[in-house]
């Protein structure tokens, strides 16, 4: 009897949503909504997406497994982290693979640039830019419609694979997220689209710039290259003749690590590092260098949500400044661009 | 339809297009006719707003389209010199992306796309990919794409560039019949003066981004060509001999003077190859024809030379440093 209700139920609601389908055939849809529709739907069906995704979610499902096997040395009694077990599903690693966050701030670039390298110049090189701009649409709707498109599926993908591994995570410790780290949970995948973002926007912003599509790719690539592997050496190095001794001031000390610190800053993957750490490990509570002062006196424990917010809100808000600059900056040369057919 | 007023573009010290000045009208074919880098190519986008003008201003179907671009790309089709598609999708794919770009709800476009596929004939072929498709057929896809909006305009870019002569041939019908049935203006740039001579109304000459002569083809070959705008070449049996010095040549002309003393309107007369080219001011073959036979000469060649556009093409081209 119930089964009966409910399949009548279903077969109702199927009912309402193809009558809502007819309609929606005889509604215009806006011009945007068709290039963003278009724009997923290419990104979905292209063999580098699914590369990617592959690669990606292997990746984290390895590292899934390596802290679900070592998840339970982990935790020791009196911990004060003991009560975010769940986190741990993210952050843990026993040296053989790195966790889930390092692979993602690891892989997300790649991501992001490969899903954006292309993105006009392709459209100018098989020469249907100048069709489609000759359409009435505005010309900046185009640009908006491929980086949001790929934003959409970036998120959608990280989501997806975030809950995914939650899911696992579930199955296989029995124990159930608390509604912080729930929260704290959905934020670091804000923060990882928002990241994914950056790098997706810069390599629009090659794609607007540069002709050749593979010279588009390989400056981006070039670009985090730099900003993961020499952009650190070239700090140290830099700050090395200014290396405290120590007889130095505990004010020259601080000042130097502060100054270090800024400088590596710049980086987008030390930002998004700092960010995620903090979210995700609650006990982290400075980014910066403490005086003693400072230390004295606190009771070791983790920091509420919104303090660990808080903590990481300058990371948050530097990451969305350098992905409106890049956006800006490709949105104008755009713009400006006079549109030919070759 | 189409008004441009001291439009001109410069690109650094270089200007594309200088001063132009043109009027089309609805329901003509205009062609757009110059040599390559004539600045054809840069009015079309400035009539599109795709590029804005130095100077001047330009007005399409009573739009200015560099203030109102939306509005002017939803009465005028245009289809790009060399024109491109998503190779990934089928041509009924890529047709519907652009009706839906233009506002048509889903069961419009579909209609619309199957219309227009029809008209170009490409209705076999929708489902293929694009990418797979020839230079023709992507050719009347892209004149499919243009005809979607039910434009009032269509522009088109070099349309016969790289296409076969028969694929041309059926293209050009295609355009002609379009045009007439629906009262469209239609726009034709091309470097290829048969193409522009077989179905154009008016032609515009352009070199170095300027408008030499505007107008159909019998006018613009009176205009060029106004002392003797008919030329009548004879050959007569008897000077056929070889080592013709000056004086017998000089003999023979003015012997042809006596003989054509009657015909009124020959202004000149010249001798070249052994044959006499007569120009006169109207259409004087069969006078000169009776003219010769009646003083017993042996008419071994008569033709009567019209200016095609070949001969405008040439002749502008080669005065077209002079104008500078």
């Amino acid at each position: 009897m119930d089964l009966t209700i409910f399949i009548i139920a279903i077969l109702k609601e199927v009912m309402i949503m193809t009558k809502t389908k007819n309609d929606k055939r005889d509604k215009a849809l806006h011009p945007f909504l068709v290039i963003l529709n278009k724009e997923i739907s290419d990104h979905v069906r292209s063999w580098r997406f699914i590369i990617l995704i592959a690669i990606i979610a292997l990746t984290c499902l390895a590292s899934m497994f390596t802290a679900l096997t070592n998840i339970g040395k982990a935790v020791k009694p009196g911990d004060q982290e003991g009560t975010f077990f769940f986190l741990k599903l993210f952050t843990l690693s026993d040296g053989t693979l790195p966790s889930f966050v390092v692979f993602i701030s690891f892989l997300g670039p790649l991501l992001g640039i490969s899903l954006g390298f292309d993105a006009v110049n392709s459209e100018h090189n098989n020469r249907t830019l100048s069709r489609v701009l000759a359409q009435p649409i505005y010309r900046d709707y185009l640009l908006n419609a491929k980086f949001l498109a790929a934003l959409v599926v970036i998120s959608v993908m990280f989501f997806a694979l975030v809950f995914l591994v939650m899911g696992f995570g579930l199955i296989s410790i029995g124990i159930p997220p608390t509604v912080e780290e729930f929260w704290r949970i959905i934020f670091f995948i804000f923060l990882s689209t928002l990241y994914v973002a950056f790098w997706l926007n810069l390599s629009v912003l090659f794609s607007v710039q540069f002709r050749q599509p593979a010279t588009s790719a390989l400056s981006g690539i070039a670009a985090w290259l730099f900003f993961t592997v020499f952009y650190g050496i070239i700090v140290n190095l830099a700050m090395k003749p200014f290396t405290p001794t120590p007889a130095a001031s505990d004010r020259y000390i601080f000042l130097f690590e502060t100054v270090k610190l800024d400088l590596l800053r710049i980086m987008p993957n030390q930002l998004f590092a700092e960010a995620t750490t903090t979210l995700l490990m609650p006990s982290v509570r400075s980014l910066g260098p403490l005086s003693m002062e400072q230390v004295y006196g606190t009771i070791p424990g983790p920091l509420p949500f919104g303090q660990s917010l808080l903590l990481v809100w300058p990371q948050v808000t530097g990451l969305l400044a350098a992905t409106v600059i890049c956006f800006a900056l490709s949105y104008v040369s755009f713009m400006k661009r006079e549109i030919r057919s070759r | 339809m189409i008004e441009l007023n001291g439009l001109t573009k410069k690109y650094g010290s270089f200007t594309a297009v200088d001063q132009l000045n043109l009027t089309i009208r609805k329901g003509e074919i205009f062609g757009l006719l110059g040599p390559n880098g004539a600045g054809k190519s840069t009015t079309i986008l400035m009539m599109l707003g795709l590029t804005e003008p130095t100077a001047g201003s330009a007005r399409v179907c009573g739009i200015d389209p560099m203030t109102r671009p939306i509005e002017v790309k939803r009465k005028v089709g245009y289809l790009p010199e060399d024109v491109g598609f998503y190779s990934n999708h089928n041509g009924y794919e890529n047709l519907m992306f652009t009706a839906m770009l233009n506002g048509l709800p889903e069961r419009d476009a579909t209609d619309k796309v199957n219309q227009v596929l029809n008209l170009v004939g490409m209705t076999d072929a929708a489902d293929k990919k694009t990418g797979k498709y020839s230079r023709g057929m992507l050719q009347r896809l892209g004149l499919a794409d243009v005809l979607i909006k039910s434009p009032e305009v269509i522009i088109l870019d070099e349309p016969t560039l790289g296409i076969d002569p028969k694929g041309v041939k059926e293209f050009l019908e295609l355009i002609v019949t379009l045009s007439r049935a629906d009262g469209l203006t239609v726009i034709f740039s091309s470097h290829d003066l048969h193409h522009v001579q077989q179905v154009c109304d008016r032609v515009g000459l352009f070199v170095n981004g300027r408008l030499l002569a505007e107008g159909d083809i019998p006018s613009l070959s009176r205009k060029l060509f106004t002392k003797s705008p008919f030329v009548i070449e004879i050959s007569l049996a008897r000077n056929v001999t070889a080592n013709q010095d000056f004086s017998r040549e000089k003999n023979n002309i003015d012997h042809l003077r006596e003989i054509l003393n009657p015909v009124e309107g020959i202004t000149d007369i010249e001798l070249e190859n052994d044959i006499f080219q007569i120009a006169c001011s109207h259409d004087a073959t069969s006078e000169i024809a009776k003219a010769v036979v009646d003083a017993n000469e042996k008419l071994i060649y008569l033709n009567k030379k019209e200016y095609g556009l070949d001969d405008i093409y040439y002749r502008y081209f080669e005065g077209g440093n002079d104008h500078d």
